[in-house]
């Protein structure tokens, strides 16, 4: 009895060591040339990675009321939004967009596995776009790792030379691109050609350009294995509910090649080991080990495997997306039978609404108002009582705006000195302004009277923010 | 696991745990190495960069080559104040604290920066923001938040009162007066304060004062309207605001002893701070404007509204 659980529990330590034997661990040591293949995944990915990263180039450009639509001014800590301006103090949306990003990627992740690494991903989407270059400078796997082999030659000079300074301008165009969400494009631009960045600008650039330039062009599948979080996070969020790129094994195996006239001498699964999934795989795993942290569930080796059953004249889809209830035989679960999933649904909804109150709420002005700590009141000649504010006024719109200053409650016959002009608020920051209140001494019986301030625009009275402060007066006994 | 490791050639240290676990005498990554290599070189360029060894020597001690201090640095630090604030500072030398008045944002750079000065120069005899200081014979020096201003409360007297200063001036009344006039004429004042000089002036109970007040020497500097002469700085009596003790005592004390007139006298002094020349004629106008938008300062033409 005490035996056998011992070498059970012996057996599931080691099984670890003995997979690692068989294991092949993809260290970068050869540099991986993904075949490309046209098909129904290949498409999908072509337009999913243009849809998410096309407005990341050109959005920058797009222009609002003479100003850049969407731009993120770190420098002046504003964020515009078309005409829309968000100040710092509404920032807590922020943390709302990122739980809510965070709850996207859970949820598709959970439903569909790593939809985002396979389709959207910049790390996918720019290494993509790299080895299609390459593709087309180099030509296809086979001749790239000739070419790779090859003695330097005047061919081979040209042909990399072309390839790197491709791959350098559109890493200079990633950081440019980059860059321009958070100072004017236009700007930018001017200031890049005639080189005259800020240094802050320069290192960023720089940055962006090696970060680019080395992460697509060089690490690629090597920070999707050995660099990303999220590979790991969303390896983990995927359950046997969850549909996934997968092998069917009891189709496949045992594998075998074809034989011509079909002369089996062992019956034969459907799987003929053409490889052709590891080729095109851009991670270079092979899909039939199992699901893997290097699968980016891109759905390539789908295109690659039903082309070649297409050829054989067998059914698609040995390789195909499926969970593994499906393959265990069990019966498939419908979506809202999914509670993990609409956990996360409901957190998206709940994030969501907050944003919605949020941005439907934002006020085009904030007030705040400080009484003068001391003293308290002052008296004041004729034995009126006064106090002393210090107004906070933050306005969000776009222009600056004149203001009248009221107040409501308070004490009878008190009256608001320092506003008899109607001071000015600064757009896009806050600007700060003192204003007196003077009450008759016989009309302050308490100590303390709440009183409500109200600033509001001149010219649009629909612009205002009240506050709540109070108005001191000496004791009564 | 077996014995065996199928790296042969590359020697073991020796040591063996759990029986056949041993350890490579392989070398560290090659960027392991570098960043090792590169960490204590930067440690040597480090120490003699900088003043890194606390052991004084006939010269001092180690300097360091960098020739970096911590003064240096902060004046540094201080250089990038001096020179937000030099622009201002420049405008508000050939002003007259009057134009600084004019100009909103200088007006709000002075009382802004004028915080420090005044709690330097100010705040030991009228408070902190200019609350007043009281000490056991009552309000040591006025407040300056109110407005009620012995000298004058335009921007221009302010400035006058920080230059030359200020001494107050009231002869003593005892042996002049009687102790029953003196009574007399407390009670009247403080009417006057209390209940505004018209009813004080109808009110049969106070009349022996207010006779006392209209025929001694009281108006010669108070005014027969008691309202005082800022010329002279001598008090207004028939406002709430008391420059020294509005209780019946003290006014009765300030009759009898007067003002900077012999040892019990209330003593009313204010130093120039010109002649001090502690601080510079910029400084004074700062002050002056930050004194003046404490809330009791008076526009010299009266805002109409």
């Amino acid at each position: 009895m005490n035996d056998e659980s011992e070498s059970k529990e012996m057996g599931a330590v080691t099984t670890i060591y003995h997979e690692f034997e068989s294991w092949h661990a993809n260290l970068g040591e050869k540099t991986i040339h993904a075949k490309r293949m046209p098909g129904f995944f290949r498409t999908v990915k072509n337009y999913t990675q243009l849809a998410l990263w096309l407005p990341f180039f050109l959005g920058p450009y797009l222009r609002w009321n003479g100003k850049q639509a969407i731009l993120f001014d770190i420098q002046n800590r504003q964020f515009h939004f078309f005409s829309l301006t968000v100040l710092p103090q509404d920032i807590w949306m922020l943390s709302l967009v990122l739980l809510m990003a965070a709850m996207t990627l859970f949820a598709v992740t959970s439903v569909a596995s790593r939809v985002w690494c396979g389709y959207f991903c910049f790390q996918t989407a720019w290494t993509d776009w790299f080895t299609w270059l390459e593709d087309k400078i180099e030509g296809n796997p086979a001749a790239r790792r000739k070419l790779d082999d090859a003695p330097l030659s005047l061919d081979k000079i040209k042909k990399k030379g072309l390839k790197h300074a491709l791959w350098m301008a559109l890493a200079l165009l990633t950081g440019i691109s980059f860059s321009v969400w958070f100072v004017d494009a236009y700007t930018y631009w001017d200031n890049l050609i005639h080189l005259n960045l800020p240094k802050v600008g320069w290192v960023v650039l720089t940055m962006f350009f090696f970060g680019t330039y080395i992460l697509a062009g060089f690490l690629r599948e090597q920070a999707c294995f050995w660099l990303c979080p999220y590979a790991r996070i969303q390896g983990v969020m995927s359950d046997a509910q969850t549909i996934l790129p997968a092998y069917d094994v009891k189709r496949g195996e045992p594998r075998g090649k074809l034989r011509k006239g079909g002369g089996a001498a062992a019956p034969q699964g459907d799987c003929i080991d053409c490889f052709q999934c590891v080729q095109v795989c851009p991670t270079g795993v092979d899909i039939r080990e199992g699901q893997q942290l290097g699968c980016i569930t891109c759905g390539l080796c789908l295109d690659a495997c039903d082309a070649v059953m297409d050829k054989i004249g067998k059914p698609r889809g040995l390789i195909r997306y499926a969970s593994l209830d499906e393959f265990s035989g069990k019966q498939a679960r419908k979506i809202y039978q999914h509670p993990r999933t609409l956990v996360y649904v409901g957190i998206i909804l709940v994030a969501l609404s907050g944003i919605v109150y949020g941005l439907t709420h934002l006020g085009a002005m904030t007030l705040r108002v400080i009484p003068d700590r001391q003293p308290l009141f002052v008296t004041m000649s004729d034995g009126s009582i006064q106090n002393k504010y210090e107004f906070k006024v933050v306005n969000k719109t776009d222009k600056d705006i004149h203001v009248k200053v009221s107040a409501e409650g308070g004490v009878s016959g008190q009256v608001i000195i320092g506003a008899e002009e109607p001071p000015i608020t600064h757009h896009g920051r806050g600007t700060s302004f003192t204003i007196f209140v003077k009450a008759p001494g016989a009309n302050v019986t308490q100590e303390i009277t709440p009183i409500e301030f109200r600033v509001e625009g001149i010219e649009d009275p629909t612009v205002s923010a009240e506050y709540n402060s109070k108005f001191n007066g000496p004791k009564h006994e | 696991m077996s014995d065996k490791h199928d790296a042969s050639g590359v020697t073991t240290t020796g040591h063996v745990w759990d029986d056949d676990l041993g350890d490579f005498t392989n070398q560290p990554p090659k960027w392991w190495m570098l960043g090792l290599t590169a960490s204590a070189i930067w440690c040597v360029v480090y120490c003699l960069f900088y003043p890194s060894i606390p052991v004084s020597n006939a010269h001092g001690f180690f300097k360091g080559i960098g020739g970096w201090t911590a003064i240096n640095e902060m004046e540094a630090d201080k250089s990038v104040v001096d020179e937000v604030r030099g622009k201002y500072e420049a405008k508000l030398k050939d002003m007259t604290p009057a134009a600084i008045l004019a100009d909103s944002e200088l007006t709000e750079y002075v009382t802004r920066s004028g915080k420090v000065l005044f709690g330097d120069n100010c705040a030991a005899c009228h408070g902190t923001n200019g609350v007043g200081t009281v000490d056991k014979q009552g309000l040591f020096a006025p407040i300056l938040r109110d407005d009620d201003w012995l000298y004058g409360g335009k921007i221009d007297d302010i400035h006058t009162s920080i230059v030359g200063g200020r001494q107050g001036v009231m002869t003593p009344h005892k042996g002049v007066l009687s102790d029953q006039q003196i009574d007399d004429v407390a009670q009247y004042v403080k009417a006057m304060s209390e209940e505004g000089k018209d009813k004080a002036d109808a009110d049969s109970t106070v009349a022996a004062g207010k006779k006392v007040f209209m025929e001694s020497d009281c108006t010669a500097c108070h005014g027969a309207d008691a309202k005082g002469m800022q010329a002279m700085g001598s008090a207004n009596l028939t406002d709430k605001v008391w420059r020294f003790d509005g209780s019946l005592e003290g006014i009765k004390r300030t009759v009898a002893y007067g003002v900077n007139a012999g040892p019990d006298a209330r003593i009313a002094v204010m130093p120039s701070f010109k002649a001090a020349g502690k601080l510079s004629d910029a400084e004074i106008k700062k002050l002056a404007v930050y004194v003046y938008k404490f809330g009791g300062g008076q526009a010299d033409v009266p805002v109409t509204k």
